[in-house]
């Protein structure tokens, strides 16, 4: 805040030594912009804790290591079966997204012939345009059967001793939703990375090919390295969207509140809980909801700050060795 | 370049202000305009537009169709218009409580709770509806034959199987495969569950002691899909599947739904004759409008020929309409009340064309006592 006086106050002072009132209002409604973001997030952590204030006090912190969730009294109620599925639904959907998601990235910025480099560009950004429940659609008219007829049953015909394909597979599980997650956050990623390798210096890849190094040598050494803090970027963005994904998931993921290992098994994710339930929730339901919206946006927030810290430190280790 | 110091002169100067100056005060007009007509009730949802009464309803889903096309009915006979959003049972209930609303739908009758915080409603029953069991069994026509207690350990998962013995033999004539049930319920809250649920627990204990009846129930096996269009497009998607949906969704699916076995012992199939029969054979127990509806339920209804899922929708409305202050008129008080009698006598006539089920005459007679007690200021609204 004191830096926004600070330029108002330059802003002033340099509008009396001659600076176009352009300048001054720019610095100034930029800088109010900012800070307003900053208090939009604030309030909303305010009213999510306000809100959740009945639960928090009903449940305590218990309330995060609670897997049953039921409204009929005496009303008991518990985030960690959700947690975990938004968890792993998640990190099935950087798994699948990322590398695709790379691929195509450097694909359309290193490999790809200029004449189909822009109708590419521009299909991958049409699919981030699709809504979210037509993805839903899409997933139970379409996906779901061939997951259920095809993919599942050969994962289970080859990777069947793991405890992760066990049970039958119908097709609405985890691992369905995760697939549909995936394919959301295909493009948010594949965009910006594209960017960021689309800005490397091409005298980084000159340098790398003048020492002999190959396409995917020159790519992996030159390329990537130097983008790496944008296509870490990219994927924190898909990540936002994929832990925040409602209405895809709740028709793929079969709404099942159970916490089991299998991801041929269904589950129930934060998101799809919430919007499943609060229009017909009672007091303490709805506060517990709340409760729960405010774990996730503590969830979305710890695995960034977790992230950034474990690249910093990644940075700070190659910076030492160099 | 001299066009581009011409250029800077004229940004130096301020001349190129103009547009961005009329466009800020054609901002700051409207916005100011738009806060006084906010606070001056310019877009408040109902009220009188010049001539026209508008009637705000929000509440239940089950009961929109139906709704909607009341609305179309009573605007071209009255002129009257009635704006209705369906928004969730409890949702319209929490509106009619805050007064923002001039009548509520609920699938479920206010529980004591809910009474409490809005005291004098009345509850008008203005439609019947029906729960089905609908089922994915190849070669298996509608008419499976189910009891009630049959059903409760199904979606306790007591029962796995459909070759289970339990099922078997109430279908003797019926091959039914050595398949896993796939239980399929609502993920989200909703009246149909709590239909749903009321009618499993008065026919098992087992449900009564774990589960009990809500919007909303702890289902120990079972996937769930939201809506009844969710639950009804997993069963069809899925062989060996079965779970519960509207009447209407399953009829208008096409679905295959279950014969189940009513208080009196007879298997029945869900049509309008037989929900219309569990209403009437319940209809001499009804409270009367102004009081307690907690416990009412025509689930498991007595009589030879009723449908044992079927339930009343109800219509929420303040027995004394002063209660909303200076946004209520004579002239609208009088229009409401005008709206909810045609609803519950000429509106009924265009239910069964929806598959909904129209009240009896006992429920009728209950319902024109109810309105005739509305009053504006203590008097009658409808002498």
């Amino acid at each position: 805040m004191s830096t926004i006086f600070a330029n108002i106050a330059r802003g002033v002072r340099n509008r009396r030594n001659g600076a176009a009132w352009g300048d001054v209002s720019f610095e100034v409604g930029s800088g109010i912009v900012a800070v307003g973001i900053l208090a939009l997030i604030a309030v909303i952590g305010a009213i999510l804790l306000l809100g959740s204030t009945d639960s928090i006090r009903a449940f305590g912190p218990g309330f995060l290591a609670d897997t049953i969730w039921n409204p009929q009294p005496p009303e008991r109620y518990g985030a960690l079966t959700f947690i975990y599925g938004t968890l792993v639904t998640s990190a099935l959907a950087l798994l699948i997204g990322v590398p695709v998601s790379l691929g195509i990235a450097i694909f359309l910025s290193e490999l790809a012939p200029d004449w189909l480099r822009v109708p590419l560009s521009f299909m991958v950004e049409l699919l981030a345009a699709v809504p979210s429940v037509v993805y839903g659609l899409w997933g139970i008219f379409v996906l779901v059967p061939v997951m259920r007829d095809h993919v599942e049953p050969s994962l289970q015909a080859v990777f069947g001793f793991l405890p992760l394909f066990e049970g039958s597979p119908l097709g609405i599980d985890k691992l369905t939703a995760g697939v549909i997650l995936a394919i959301m956050i295909i493009p948010t990623i594949s965009a910006v990375s594209r960017e960021a390798l689309l800005a490397v210096p091409q005298n980084q890849r000159e340098a790398a090919l003048s020492v002999g190094a190959t396409k995917w040598e020159t790519t992996r050494i030159a390329v990537l390295t130097y983008a790496r803090s944008g296509i870490f970027g990219a994927v924190v963005l898909g990540l936002g969207r994929a832990v925040g994904e409602t209405m895809a998931v709740t028709m793929t993921i079969g709404n099942r509140n159970v916490m089991t290992v299998s991801l041929l098994d269904q589950g129930q994710t934060i998101a799809s809980w919430i919007a499943n339930n609060f229009t017909e929730a009672g007091p303490l339901e709805a506060s517990a909801l709340i409760e729960l919206g405010l774990v996730l946006l503590l969830l979305a927030f710890a695995i960034n700050v977790f992230a950034r810290l474990m690249v910093a430190r990644v940075l700070r280790i190659e910076e030492a060795v160099a | 370049m001299s066009a581009s110091e011409k250029e800077m002169e004229s940004l130096r100067a301020g001349r190129s202000r103009r547009p961005l100056l009329a466009a800020v005060g054609v901002v700051a007009v409207a916005a100011i305009l738009l806060a006084y007509g906010a606070m001056s009730g310019w877009f408040a949802g109902s009220g009188t537009q010049g001539a026209t009464v508008i009637l705000v309803g929000a509440g239940a889903t089950f009961p929109y169709p139906l709704i909607n096309k009341w609305s179309l009915e009573y605007h071209d006979l009255t002129g009257v218009q009635v704006n209705y959003q369906s928004i969730g049972s409890g949702g319209g209930i929490a509106q009619i409580t805050g007064k923002t609303v001039d009548f509520g739908a609920s699938d479920a009758p206010l529980t004591s709770a809910e009474r409490e915080a809005a005291p004098n409603l009345l509850h008008i029953p203005e439609t019947i509806g029906a729960v089905v069991f609908v089922y994915n069994l190849p070669g298996v026509p509608t008419g499976l034959n189910l009891t009630g207690p049959t059903i409760a350990d199904i979606f306790l998962g007591k029962i796995t199987k459909w070759s289970d013995p339990n099922i078997t033999a109430d279908n003797p004539g019926t091959s039914l495969p050595d398949e896993n049930i796939f239980v399929v319920h609502r993920s989200d809250g909703s009246g149909t569950t709590f239909v749903w649920t009321d009618y499993l627990t008065k026919v098992s204990s087992d449900w009564a002691s774990t589960l009990g009846t809500g919007k909303s129930v702890n289902w120990p096996v079972g996937l769930g899909a939201k809506g009844n269009e969710g639950v009804a497009g997993v069963v069809a998607g899925n062989r060996y599947a079965a779970g519960y949906v509207e009447l209407a969704y399953a009829t208008l699916q096409k679905m295959t739904f279950a014969r189940i076995k009513n208080h009196a012992g007879n298997f029945l199939l869900p049509t309008l004759d037989s929900t219309a029969a569990a209403a009437g054979n319940a209809a001499p127990t009804l409270p009367r409008g102004e009081d307690d509806w907690s416990h009412v339920s025509i689930v498991n209804a007595p009589g030879a020929d009723s449908y044992p899922v079927a339930s009343f929708s109800y219509l929420l409305v303040y027995r004394e309409l002063n209660v909303y202050g200076s946004s209520m008129t004579q002239t609208k008080a009088r229009a409401l009340v005008d709206f909810l009698w045609w609803v519950v006598h000429d509106g009924q006539a265009y239910a069964s064309d929806l598959l909904y089920v129209p009240l009896p005459p006992a429920v009728v007679e209950l319902n024109e006592r109810s309105l005739g007690l509305i009053t504006f200021g203590g008097i009658p609204v409808r002498a």
